[in-house]
This record gives C-alpha cells, sequence and structure tokens, in this order.
C-alpha cells in the first residue's frame, strides 16, 4: 500500500503546474485583446474596426472556455492522474491565437 | 509534406490519437501540454508585439512600420501552427515509445527575431526622422 501512495503523492505538482500554465497563457491572451482594443479605439473607431475589436473579444472568450474547461479536468483528478489533452482542444486553442492574429493584422492595415 | 497532411487530419481526429500505441506516463503528456502552451504565449507574445510596433511607434514611416507589424505577426501565425503540429507529433511519439521528434523551428525563430531586433535598432538609430 505504500507504493500507490508514494506516487499519489507526485512531487512534481505536474497538475497544478500545468494548470498555472492555462492561467499564464490565458493572461497573454488578454494582454493582446487589451492591445486590440487599443489600437482600434487610438486610430478612430469607424464601424469595421468596432466589429474586428468586438471579434477579438469574441476569440478572447472562446480561449478563456477551452481553458477553464482544461483547469477543471485537470483539478478533478481520478486515479493514474488527469487524462491528457485531447487534438481537438489543441487545435482550439492555436486556432483562437491564429484568429487573434489575422484580426490584429485586420487593425493593423 | 504528406507527413503534415497526416498530422494536421490528427488534430482534428481526438480518437485516433489513442488507438496508436500505450498511453504513457501522465507526468509526460502534461510536460508536453505546458510546451504547447509556451509555444502558445511566444505566438501571442509576437502578436503582441506586432500591435505593439504599430502603436508604440507612430513616428515611422507607414511602410516599415506596417511591413514590422505584419511581420510579427505572420511569425506569431507560425508559431502557433506549428505548436499544435509539434504537440501532435510529440505525444504520438510518446506513445509509440519513439524519440521525440527533432525540430529546426527555434533556430529559425530566433534567428528571425534577432533580424527584426537588429532591424529595430538600426531604424530608432537612423531611421527616426524619415
Amino acid at each position: 500500500m505504500t507504493e500507490p501512495d508514494r506516487d499519489s503523492r507526485d512531487p512534481g505538482l505536474q497538475p497544478e503546474r500545468t494548470r498555472l500554465a492555462w492561467r499564464r497563457t490565458t493572461l497573454a491572451g488578454t494582454v493582446v485583446a487589451v492591445l486590440a482594443a487599443r489600437t482600434a479605439l487610438q486610430s478612430g473607431p469607424t464601424a469595421a474596426r468596432v466589429l474586428t475589436c468586438a471579434l477579438c473579444a469574441a476569440l478572447w472568450l472562446g480561449f478563456l472556455t477551452v481553458a477553464h474547461h482544461r483547469i477543471r479536468t485537470l483539478t478533478t483528478v481520478g486515479s493514474g492522474g488527469p487524462p491528457a489533452l485531447t487534438p481537438k482542444h489543441a487545435t482550439a486553442a492555436a486556432g483562437y491565437t491564429m484568429a487573434l492574429a489575422v484580426c490584429a493584422a485586420a487593425l493593423v492595415l | 509534406m504528406i507527413e503534415f497532411v497526416r498530422n494536421v487530419r490528427l488534430w482534428f481526429a481526438p480518437g485516433r490519437i489513442r488507438e496508436d500505441g500505450a498511453t504513457p506516463d501522465y507526468r509526460f503528456s502534461l510536460a508536453n501540454e505546458r510546451t504547447f502552451l509556451a509555444w502558445l504565449r511566444t505566438a501571442l507574445a509576437l502578436i503582441g508585439g506586432g500591435f505593439a510596433v504599430d502603436q508604440f511607434l507612430p513616428d515611422l514611416r507607414w511602410g516599415w512600420r506596417v511591413g514590422l507589424a505584419l511581420g510579427l505577426l505572420g511569425a506569431g501565425v507560425l508559431c502557433s501552427l506549428r505548436a499544435v503540429n509539434h504537440w501532435v507529433r510529440c505525444e504520438r511519439a510518446m506513445r509509440r515509445g519513439e524519440d521525440l521528434p527533432v525540430s529546426r523551428f527555434p533556430a529559425l525563430l530566433s534567428i528571425v527575431i534577432a533580424i527584426v531586433a537588429v532591424a529595430m535598432v538600426m531604424v530608432v538609430l537612423f531611421g527616426w526622422e524619415g
């Protein structure tokens, strides 16, 4: 019985570190979204700019949803550790980032 | 190229990766996930850099400003694409018990960033009044 006990202690605190990595990434996304809003408002808020800015906010919310879902999965640890990240979520997170970059290009031009 | 297309199919098929090999120790999967997130943060930082060039260098000529900003944004897109691709490749290699894939991308990205940094220094030193 001592063997599983030692394993479940997980001295590396891997789920916690992964959770914090998701938080950091969300924070980076927030900074980008705020910069997008600043760019849209600074150079005269036309309808197209406001729309792009709203799209950026929606993308940020999408990223937040993925991160929240993953963080909840990581906190409900069963035996044998949390399940791995699914390709669907990984693709979604990367897709939101790419869409943010496209919106940024539209705002800069 | 064919390998890349096969990987892209894996991004969207959550079940297929589980058919390959055996489930690795969850700690390895989580480490792979954190590496993926670190690359995603790098991509977000590049996108933020694109905004910063556009917003905080208003005295720069339009061409330079937009060119630098679009270059940084493009690097951000490439970085996030590569993040998810590398994550899938590592995940599959771990399941099959193979060596982790090697990549030229970090070296390429650091060279591009170095070039951009030198260009910025040049612009600030010499091209300010232009």
